[in-house]
């Protein structure tokens, strides 16, 4: 079946089964690997996107469900990697092996859009949901709050 | 500062491979071009052009500063740490450097990342190499100048002739310095670490920028054109094979180009027997994956279950163990003539590497070359394997490196290469092997469970009069599986003066494999637990003990063959500092506790103190661990450093929350809701202090992580009086009142 969709504000058509979960459609039909694959079952967070703004998880999303609706990989979250969380990554050296830090960061710029200072609860509850293998759970805190930071312009020491 | 793939280079034309005296790395030193008319080799016209002036450094014309990351990056950091040497001495800005990820050469030495070993293998090496290409850049401005070289000097990135107020930068000098003889990288200075500006420095990840901006690096990531997507089907039961399969209707699925039966060998950690489907997407390879039905021949370990194995260790702990591995004075006369003694069974189970991004690997065969992008942290191991299954040349198969999505052992294999290249020799085009969640659960090299039986006596001032152990692990054909033999160093052996350890094997078909700290990441648990609980018998704190049976030894060896040297003093300065870091001693509430536990592995000597509450109820929360490790003198990369450290404490304790259960021969847990992974709702405060010594640097992809456990466990007894003796955690009731 035909789908378009609307992507990084872009307009794209594939040819895809109805059951083909959107993670698979970015990855091998539309070279959007930035969108992982962790468990296919809702349970790592590694596929995270924005559908209208808000995180969901690509793996559990059949094609058909994101017609019409906005969608935002970690490619499309910012030009250049300005974003202040992709910013404040960078800054705090936060990824290990890095997999899962898509995930990470599109569910964090979800988290400080609608929380723009977040305390570390509410960096908790918001993260929960997103597993890192390599445990870099105290530098996602700090990337966070120094995004946070970043967002209100403060200057941040480095 | 970026990172870019290495221009391809025709290094017959203009390497020439020289290896460092002594067995060790081989390096690109003695690299250059080699005449005249190689300058115009491929590689100047590559990516931002200029001169090599050995295999890991080249020159742009435009001062760029080229550096080889040569180590494969499974988040350990190497890809920023090793050029960091290089950049050290050849006198550069780093940010004028460009790592360069380069493929499996043998002109680049080892390319591996395990067993922490690349700092060590690199830390000087590396800055010869720096340090080489430096003098060759300075013999060049000084030939250009006709001035001795004694009377240049370089200032990042340029040369300098205070004399004459002259100065030629880099970019100006390469293309000649890369003609000229390459100094002998023995006899070179290097700096003195009071001069380094990069070294030591904290310096972001080099691939950053690419990772936060979702960009192809990992070996998942990889697409050729006209590439297929492959699935493949293993027995449930380890070292089944396939009697049939429906390919028939598999092969008529949506999207599915092919469906064939790999014959497979019996190596448990080689290609194992299965069904290959190949399609147009992921996607439809997982689909008609669910319509494939396989009649197994299930094979001899069909029956093979965790309980079953349970009761067999049970049934051998009492007796003598099978084999001796090491008895030092008359422990039995001494557990016989004590008055307090301690018996205990310590037990945990098999886990998994659970690598976030599952095993998958890119191979394509044409013209009879395999070409592979493989996420290993062994590459070299996959054409060994290649060769031996397949028959391919070694020659004949090319590796590209990729990024891992977590390493920890589990890319050691060369499984993943080896079933990807059995598939690509039968389809016509590129493919990619995915493996599913459930695949890399299920079909993992795992760390072996064990079983220790304990007897230990303290005698009458409660020091540590006798120590026994009998390890029942697991292997294969009656040899312990990778990290389940015990060494009969381990600590503590040469420190008590009747000791024996003994060990016994349970043969299964589980594939084993190294997973972070092979071996140490449980016996550390085992043997810190077992240290606290005859402090408590003998009415001795757990870390003035500790001191006491480190004693005032220095460095012990044992003579002959095992000269594994163990630094006592360098322990005993970790286990002081992380005291007096943590706390140590100050009275907590009755349900919060403190508890210590040490170890050395991997060259590092760590001491981690783990502070926990235990509710009532017998909730577990650990609030904050200290860690205290010396890894000699130097930290490399402080902020790539630290995250290995916080890594390895969270790691610790995520694994002491895991458990497989192997039922009918097949490991029950599919996927993260049977198998939970630490959150970060449950992570804890790490605090990393590294005590410098005036000893080589040594790594940290592993050793602050087999202190971690011992400390949480014994910090629970502190806090509520439980012992645990079983792992993971969540087997133990820890209620109180
Ligand atoms: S892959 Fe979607 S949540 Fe794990
Ligand atoms: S950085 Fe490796 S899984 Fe998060």
């Amino acid at each position: 079946m035909t789908y378009s969709l609307k992507i990084n504000g872009q307009a794209r058509t594939v040819n895809v089964p109805p059951d083909t979960p959107l993670l698979w459609v970015l990855r091998d039909h539309l070279d959007l690997v930035g969108t992982k694959y962790g468990c296919g079952m809702g349970l790592c967070g590694a596929c995270t996107i924005h559908i209208n703004g808000v995180p969901m998880r690509s793996c559990q999303m059949p094609v058909g469900t994101a017609v019409g609706m906005q969608i935002t990989t970690i490619e499309g979250l910012s030009a250049e990697c300005s974003h202040p969380v992709q910013q404040a990554w960078i800054e705090e050296d936060v990824a290990q092996c890095g997999y899962c830090q898509s995930g990470q960061i599109m569910t964090a710029a979800a988290l400080l859009k609608s929380n723009p200072k977040p305390s570390d609860e509410d960096i908790t509850n918001a993260m929960a949901g997103n597993l890192c293998r390599c445990a870099t759970y105290q530098r996602i805190r700090q990337g966070i709050h120094r995004a946070a930071d970043l967002a209100a312009g403060k200057a941040v020491a480095s | 500062m970026s990172t870019q793939i290495a221009p391809p280079m025709d290094r017959r034309a203009f390497f020439k491979i020289s290896g460092l005296a002594g067995g060790g790395l081989l390096l690109g030193t003695c690299l250059s071009f080699t005449d005249e008319s190689d300058a115009a080799a491929p590689v100047e016209k590559g990516l931002g052009g200029g001169a090599s002036l050995n295999a890991f450094v080249r020159i742009a014309p435009d001062g760029r500063i080229y550096i080889a990351a040569h180590t494969p990056e499974c988040g350990q950091g190497v890809r920023t740490s090793m050029p960091m040497l290089v950049a050290e001495e050849l006198d550069v800005d780093w940010r004028q450097v460009t790592v360069e990820l380069v493929p499996l050469d043998a002109v680049y030495g080892a390319q591996f990342a395990g067993g922490s070993t690349t700092t060590p293998r690199c830390y000087t090496p590396l800055r010869q190499v720096g340090a080489t290409a430096r003098l060759m850049l300075v013999a060049a401005a000084a030939k250009r100048w006709s001035v001795p070289e004694a009377e240049c000097r370089t200032e990042t990135a340029k040369v300098v002739h205070p004399a004459s107020k002259r100065t030629l930068g880099y970019g100006e000098l390469a293309a000649e310095a890369a003609k000229l003889p390459v100094p002998d990288a023995k006899s070179v200075a290097l700096k003195d670490p009071r001069d380094f500006k990069v070294i030591g420095r904290r310096i972001s990840g080099v691939d950053n920028p690419a990772l936060v901006s979702g960009k192809a690096l990992f070996g998942i990531d990889q697409k050729l054109p006209g590439m297929l997507y492959a699935v493949f089907e293993k027995c449930p039961v380890f070292g089944g094979k396939v009697v049939s399969a429906n390919l028939d209707t598999v092969k008529s699925l949506p999207g599915v180009r092919d469906a064939f039966v790999v014959e497979g060998t019996p190596n448990l950690t080689g290609l194992m027997p299965g069904v290959a489907i190949v399609a147009d997407s992921t996607w439809a390879a997982f689909s008609a994956r669910r319509q494939l039905k396989v009649t197994w021949d299930e094979g001899p370990h069909a029956n093979d279950s965790w309980s079953g194995f349970l009761a067999k260790a049970a049934e051998l702990g009492p007796q003598p163990g099978k084999q001796s591995l090491r008895k030092d004075g008359d422990v039995a006369a001494q557990l016989a003539a004590a008055t307090r003694k301690v018996e205990a069974v310590y037990t945990y189970p098999f886990i998994s590497h659970a690598n976030l991004e599952p095993q998958n690997c890119t191979a394509w065969f044409r013209d009879g070359i395999m070409e592979m992008w493989a996420p290993s942290q062994r590459p070299g191991g996959g054409p060994d394997l290649i060769n031996e299954v397949l028959g391919i040349a070694k020659d004949k198969v090319k590796v590209n490196i990729t990024r891992m999505g977590g390493g920890f052992g589990r890319r050691l294999s060369s499984d993943f290469m080896v079933e990807a290249a059995a598939i690509a020799q039968r389809v016509p085009a590129p493919v990619k092997l995915t493996w599913s969640r459930e695949d890399d659960l299920r079909h993992d090299h795992y760390r072996p469970g064990g079983v220790h039986f304990l007897k230990g006596a303290v005698d009458g001032a409660g020091a540590i009069a006798a120590w026994h152990n009998h390890f029942v692990t697991f292997g294969n054909r009656g040899r312990p599986g990778s990290g389940g033999s015990l060494s009969a160093d381990e600590f503590p052996a040469r420190f008590l003066p009747h000791y024996q350890s003994e060990m016994s094997v349970i043969d299964c078909g589980i594939p084993m494999g190294p997973w972070r700290a092979p071996g140490s990441c449980v016996f550390a648990w085992v043997i810190q637990s077992f240290i606290d609980e005859l402090a408590a018998a003998g009415g001795r704190d757990p870390l003035e003990l500790r001191l006491a049976l480190l004693g005032d030894k220095t460095m012990v060896t044992t003579p002959g063959e095992r000269p594994n040297g163990y630094d006592a003093a360098r322990m005993r300065a970790v286990v002081k500092l992380v005291a007096e870091k943590s706390g140590w001693g100050q009275a907590l509430p009755k349900g919060r506790g403190r508890g210590i536990a040490f170890h050395f592995s991997h060259r590092g000597y760590f001491a981690n103190v783990a502070e926990v509450t235990v509710s009532k109820e017998g909730v577990l929360k650990v609030d904050r661990v200290v860690v205290v490790g010396d890894v000699g003198s130097q930290i490399v990369n402080p902020s790539g450093a630290d995250n290995q450290v916080e890594g390895s404490i969270i790691d610790g304790l995520s694994a002491a929350y895991q458990e497989l259960d192997l039922d009918r021969g097949r490991i029950v847990q599919s996927n993260f809701h049977e198998y939970p992974l630490l959150r970060i709702t449950e992570a804890p405060k790490v605090e990393t202090h590294y005590l410098l010594t005036n000893n080589p640097p040594t790594g940290l992809g592993e050793p602050a992580l087999p202190p971690l456990a011992p400390a949480v466990c014994n910090a629970v007894f502190a806090a509520c009086g439980k012992r645990i003796r079983t792992l993971p955690l969540s087997k133990n009731d820890l209620r109180w009142t």
